[in-house]
């Protein structure tokens, strides 16, 4: 048992609240007026819960008597909401739904690595890299301008004409360039804004403590600055899992483009219903996740306004 | 309590106004008010009008505007179907048919609109906003259930496109195809044509437009383009050098498609238009048309399996 003594120091005592004084002093017992507020605060809950609970199963009840009762229903549920057509499709379009979550996979490691690399560069202040600085904020000005349909196709129908020895001719590689090329420019602006809104204390004290420019930016600037953009960083994952799609124009079939070609073939638009769905069950997770994490990120920063 | 309860008011309104909105009745016909006497009976294009039925005059009720015949295709519009994306000018086989059917309903050139509809909007259920749409549509049974198609206008068979230098071109089967990388259209039967006739070993990769499909052909990204023969006619003598129809599907029992036009579920006018495509057909005007626009397939070795 080697226990050190911050372990058992007065952090934990203090959190716990059972401090070995705490003997000495009177029980605390709520005073009359407290209880009869803690009282109201429940009944105030639990009605409020009623009457949100109540109000939204009416809503939910009302729209949906309204669709089934509207005129043109019988059609809808004919060409949108076909069972059969459903399950015959699905699986299909889950095939290529794993291309999509390849596409991303592979993409997002990339946009990482190479956004924070690109924000780096763009918060240096040493004078010998302002050449480099330049093109990195000509590179984000350039590929957030441009829109990322037209992205793809110029990498994946431009690059391949040039005939260049070694450029890669798989379109869904072609496709994923393009959007790492997009969306780099994105996630290098969330880091440099994360980079930037670490404060400048931080790195004077950094450097009066003796380490040097490297080791400021790695152990003190990085570690706060990744932290405040997880969430948005998360944002621009989850547009980035709808974008690969848009590779579909360069010909592989991927969750979409075989929900396109299944509703084409029958008139029946019940395939993309399906790869909603699909979508949707990868991004709604993250979406939560990004929230809890920006709800925390809010609670660190105002701790006091808890409610 | 009084916010809860306008929460509650609040929230009981607006559920109130949603269903009146979803509840009220939607007008079914177009907007058109029935006027009566449109009728123009001056000269058309495609001849006399006697060989449709009266009920179908220029003012009728099912028209989706009254005096004229609103015509839709998608955009861009290729030849030789259309002629330099205006269907208006009359040039292209679609866009000549289209003039023909409406001559024989009894619209001048002058009355004909034509309106874009991209393919994947022309099979939603409920009000379209056009008569008929022609856009190189093959008629299947499945596809019936969501639309009205007339009879057919044209019979579409399968091509094959290769490069003269790909290792392709000398093939005389379409199992000779099987590990090529083929290339199709999108919303096209070709796709379908390919999985069950080729059966290849790598999936197809789809395009949304032919001028793509041409592109990934002269990149190297795809060994052959797989689209109905007039398409892969024009595409050999206009849009590629060095290229090589190398022949066409051989339906062993399957039927070949006919394109068809596309009109709204139970219309009015499916008996009309065809009418007038019988008509056509019978005056030869259809083979004529044909004849003109698209060239014969007929000389073109057909691949077995």
């Amino acid at each position: 048992m080697d226990v050190s003594t911050e372990d058992n120091g007065s952090g934990s005592s203090a959190e716990t609240g059972e401090s070995g004084d705490a003997d000495a002093h009177m029980e605390y017992r709520p005073s009359a007026g407290q209880l009869e507020r803690e009282r109201f605060r429940r009944s105030r809950k639990r009605r409020d819960q009623w009457i949100a609970t109540l109000c939204t199963v009416a809503f939910v009840v009302l729209v949906v008597v309204g669709m089934v009762a509207s005129p043109g229903w019988e059609r809808v549920h004919t060409y949108f909401l076909d069972y059969s057509e459903f399950t015959r499709t699905l699986p299909a379009i889950l095939r290529g739904f794993w291309l999509n979550v390849q596409m991303f996979l592979i993409a997002e490691v990339l946009i990482l690595v190479l956004g924070l690399l690109m924000a780096v560069v763009r918060v240096t202040r040493a004078p010998g890299l302002l050449p480099l600085r330049l093109a990195a904020t000509l590179y984000v000005d350039v590929f957030r301008g441009v829109p990322t349909l037209l992205l793809v196709f110029l990498v994946g129908f431009g690059l391949p004409a040039l005939q260049l020895q070694g450029t890669p001719s798989q379109p869904w590689v072609l496709g994923v360039i393009a959007l790492v090329l997009s969306y780099t420019a994105y996630v290098a602006e969330v880091f440099r804004a994360g980079l930037n809104s670490v404060h400048p204390a931080q790195r004077n004290a950094a450097r009066a403590l003796g380490l040097n420019e490297t080791q400021t930016l790695r152990h003190v600037i990085l570690p706060q600055a990744v932290r405040t953009v997880i969430p948005p960083l998360l944002n621009d994952f989850i547009s980035l899992q709808k974008d690969t799609a848009l590779v579909a124009v360069l010909g592989p079939l991927e969750a979409l483009r075989v929900a396109q070609i299944n509703a084409d073939y029958d008139f029946n638009y019940t395939p993309y219903l399906g790869a909603a769905l699909l979508f949707i069950a990868i991004t709604i997770p993250m979406t939560r996740y990004a929230d809890r994490l920006q709800r925390k990120v809010a609670q660190r920063t105002w701790a006091e306004a808890g409610r | 309590m009084s916010r809860a309860r306008t929460a509650l008011v609040a929230s009981v309104g607006a559920v109130l106004a949603l269903t009146a909105a979803a509840c009220a009745p939607q007008s079914t016909t177009s907007s058109a008010s029935s006027s009566s006497g449109m009728a123009s009976g001056s000269a058309s294009a495609g001849g006399s009008a006697t060989a449709v039925a009266a009920s179908c005059s220029t003012s009728s009720p099912s028209l989706y505007k009254q005096g004229q015949l609103t015509v839709a295709t998608d955009s861009p519009a290729y030849a030789p179907w259309f002629d330099s994306n205006k269907p208006s000018n009359g040039k292209g086989f679609e866009s000549a048919v289209a003039y023909a059917v409406a001559g024989k309903l009894g619209f001048s050139a002058a009355q004909v609109k034509w309106v874009v509809e991209p393919f994947d909007n022309s099979y939603a259920p409920g009000a379209k906003n056009f008569d008929f749409d022609i856009n190189e549509i093959s008629a299947t049974a499945q596809r019936a259930k969501a639309v009205d198609f007339s009879t057919g206008y044209y019979t579409a068979n399968q091509g094959v496109l290769v490069l003269n230098k790909s290792g392709y071109a000398t093939a005389t089967s379409l199992s000779a195809l099987k590990n090529a990388k083929i290339g199709v259209q999108v919303a096209t039967t070709s796709y379908q044509a390919v999985v069950d006739e080729i059966k290849p070993t790598k999936a197809p990769s789809v395009y949304n437009t032919t001028n793509d499909e041409i592109h990934a052909l002269q990149n190297g990204q795809i060994d052959a383009i797989v689209t109905d023969m007039p398409t892969v006619f024009y595409l050999a003598g206009a849009e590629l050098t060095g290229g090589k129809i190398l022949g066409q599907f051989n339906y062993s029992g399957g039927t070949p498609e006919e394109f068809a036009l596309l009109l709204k579920k139970n219309s009015g006018l499916t008996s009309c238009v065809n009418q007038a495509i019988a008509a056509l057909k019978a005056d030869g005007t259809l083979t004529k048309i044909t004849d003109q626009w698209l060239s014969a397939s007929a000389n073109v070795t057909t691949l077995k399996q």
